[in-house]
């Protein structure tokens, strides 16, 4: 496994006054890949993505995107690297059906002013079909009548319709039941497997050891340890997370 | 096996594969499920205007049933629908409008202003234009002041409900002392008091279910050659038949007596238009969209106060077609001109028609069912010779249905799943 990251951050930082939200945190993530990344509650997980969506201008460290160094500094560059992220929320509107979520915001048209249907309906299908999305009875059904499963998965091939090199996915399975857990774990792997890179957030260790190649722990906006699943234990890792070593006191830093 | 059937269990049970056509069971299992999951569709308002048609017709003893009340009823509800049609627009966003009828008549006063003969004088397209460009900037206004200001549309459009009334006022008393000002001009006039020929009503017709059936099988065809779903034929059949039926029944109801009004026409053109928008423009979806769901919108890149200020662009613009139909009916402007029940009635007129007032649900079309409605619950009132405060009440009751139906569509889809 000793391909080129698709990302690398290199002791990047964030703080918000003087809270100290990441400090020299290094990130990498591969193609075919599946990364883990655990903390508890402030660790900085979030703020690490949104950092990398370019929510949030990271203060200090580097980003490197297939080995280039870049400078995210608003969510269209993320989207323009290609990269993805499914946020928690999905963001998908319900009244709409399955094809006008997929698209919306990236409509097809025909002669410049008419909605092309059929062929977003085609390309709908082509990408649920790839990602082997077959629970979804109708794509012109309206998504509020799907499941929380079938939502996930339909975000997330929202996500990687767009010729995405690294999907983003916070929390996928949080509000899932264990069915719908197995799919949304199959999905991530499938994407993985398709030779994407693919960043996941969780709170399950269980999911985690299951699906993620590797796992970053973060503990008080430090990294404070990396794992492979293969080589550890859920309890080593939840040692890291509670009680890991960090490089510096917060409060204290200089 | 087929060659179909292979492909269609190869492509796992995603409904819209290989290029099937639905059977009629499964679309009408599917229409089912959707009723019962509290998706009424336009159900419940065929079933009210059968009830009130039927009711009416039996007090009135069948007057309400002679073609000449029917062309009167085209006459009445051409004005809510146009307001109506632009009140969808403000309600799919999850937003209200209340000054659309003040601001018709903003728009009808400035029109007939500008026709005084011996004072403007201006050639009607000019003062209809005129007309058209205050009510569609007094959109803008709100709209901008709904989303700089962030202050709710109900606030801001109730002011202009007060506002504007007060515009009204002081137009019509500058201009005569007894607040009525006569619209001269033949051409505004006829808008409401001049009736399609024979010959043309069944033009239209032909030409409305013809159009309708090009696009149907067009579509149908486009989609079959991309292996997408097609809604069973005979669907396709019954709902152009039905559409011949029903117009047909119309033009051929209305010819009998005067014929088909211009100014249900002109509603008509608009709604249509606006439909058209509404479904295949990316406008349209942008608009479903932000009244779906605003924060995937916004994250989508749709600029949300753009669309915002557009919807309440377009219920002032129609909102001051209304205002000329219904000016040119009665021959003038005056003080009382954009009072009385005229916004509640055309804000429940897209209610009943079907599209919520919580936003992201309806078609363009429901203006035309609640006008039907509103106007016929009117018109048999009218014909029973019922005082107003009868009329008011039965008025409220009707809206209340309808809101009650809104709700409990809304809550039986929240139950099922959806929503």
């Amino acid at each position: 496994m000793d391909n080129q990251p698709v990302l690398e951050l290199k002791g990047v930082s964030k703080n918000f006054g003087a809270v100290q939200a990441l400090y020299n945190v290094d990130f990498t993530c591969r193609s075919g890949e599946v990364m883990a990344l655990v903390g508890d509650n402030g660790a900085g997980k979030s703020t690490l993505i949104k950092g990398i969506a370019g929510i949030y201008k990271l203060d200090a460290g580097e980003v490197f995107f297939e080995g280039k160094k870049v400078n995210i500094t608003s969510p269209r560059d993320t989207a323009d690297l290609g990269i993805e992220v499914v946020y928690q929320d999905l963001a998908l509107a319900d009244n709409l059906d399955v094809v006008a979520n997929m698209f919306l915001g990236r409509e097809k048209m025909t002669a410049g002013i008419l909605l092309n249907e059929s062929e977003m309906e085609q390309e709908a299908l082509k990408t649920l079909d790839s990602l082997s999305v077959t629970t979804i009875r109708s794509v012109r059904q309206a998504v509020a009548g799907l499941s929380g499963g079938q939502r996930q998965a339909i975000a997330v091939a929202k996500a990687v319709m767009w010729n995405s090199k690294l999907v983003i996915l916070d929390e996928p399975t949080a509000a899932l039941g264990v069915a719908q857990t197995r799919q949304v774990l199959d999905l991530v792997r499938r994407l993985a497997d398709r030779g994407l890179a693919v960043v996941i957030i969780s709170h399950n260790l269980h999911d985690i050891f299951e699906v993620a190649d590797r796992i970053t722990c973060l503990r008080l906006g430090q990294k404070v340890a990396e794992f492979i699943p293969s080589e550890t234990t859920q309890q080593e890792v939840v040692h890291a997370i509670t009680a890991g070593e960090l490089d510096t006191v917060p409060g204290m830093v200089g | 096996m087929t060659e179909l059937a292979k492909k269609t269990e190869n492509r796992g049970p995603i409904e819209s594969a290989g290029g099937r056509q639905q059977t009629l069971g499964e679309f009408m299992g599917s229409w089912w499920d959707r009723i019962r999951a509290g998706d009424l569709g336009s159900l419940p308002i065929i079933i009210g205007l059968i009830v009130i048609v039927a009711i009416f017709g039996y007090l009135s003893d069948g007057i309400f049933f002679k073609p000449r009340n029917f062309v009167n009823l085209l006459l009445q509800m051409s004005g809510i629908t146009a307001i109506a049609t632009g009140v969808v627009f403000v309600l799919l966003i999850a937003e209200i409008d209340l000054s659309t009828a003040f601001v018709g008549a903003v728009g009808s006063v400035t029109m007939t202003l500008l026709l005084r003969e011996g004072d403007a004088n201006w050639p009607w397209w000019a003062a209809v234009g005129a007309a058209m460009l205050v009510t569609t900037l007094i959109g803008l206004l709100h709209g901008l002041i709904i989303t700089r200001a962030g202050v709710p549309s109900f606030v801001v459009t109730l002011a202009g409900l007060l506002a504007w009334s007060g515009v009204v006022l002081i137009l019509t008393t500058q201009y005569s002392q007894a607040g009525t000002i006569v619209i001269q001009n033949p051409v505004v006039k006829g808008v409401a008091n001049s009736f399609l020929p024979a010959f043309w009503g069944w033009f239209v017709c032909v030409a409305v279910v013809l159009g309708y059936a090009a696009t149907e099988f067009y579509q149908r065809a486009v989609k079959a050659r991309q292996n997408l779903a097609v809604k069973p034929i005979q669907i396709s059949l019954l709902q152009i038949i039905g559409l011949a039926l029903i117009t047909g029944a119309a033009v051929w109801y209305a010819n009998t007596d005067r014929g088909v009004p211009v100014s249900i026409m002109i509603a008509l053109v608009f709604l249509f238009f606006w439909l058209f928008i509404a479904t295949r423009t990316r406008f349209g979806r942008y608009v479903y969209a932000v009244g779906g769901n605003p924060e995937a919108a916004r994250r989508a890149g749709i600029n949300v106060n753009s669309i915002r200020i557009a919807c309440f662009m377009i219920s002032s613009f129609m909102a001051g077609i209304g205002g000329i139909i219904l000016a040119s009916r009665l021959g003038s402007v005056s003080t009382n001109t954009g009072g009385g029940n005229l916004l509640l009635n055309s804000i429940a007129a897209a209610v009943i028609g079907g599209t919520s007032l919580f936003g992201g649900s309806g078609r363009v079309t429901s203006a035309l069912l609640g006008a039907l409605v509103i106007a016929s619950v009117e018109n048999g009132m009218g014909l029973m010779g019922w005082n107003s405060g009868v009329k008011f009440v039965v008025n409220g009751l009707v809206l209340l249905a309808a809101v009650l139906v809104d709700a409990y569509s809304r809550r039986s889809r929240a139950s099922s799943g959806i929503a």
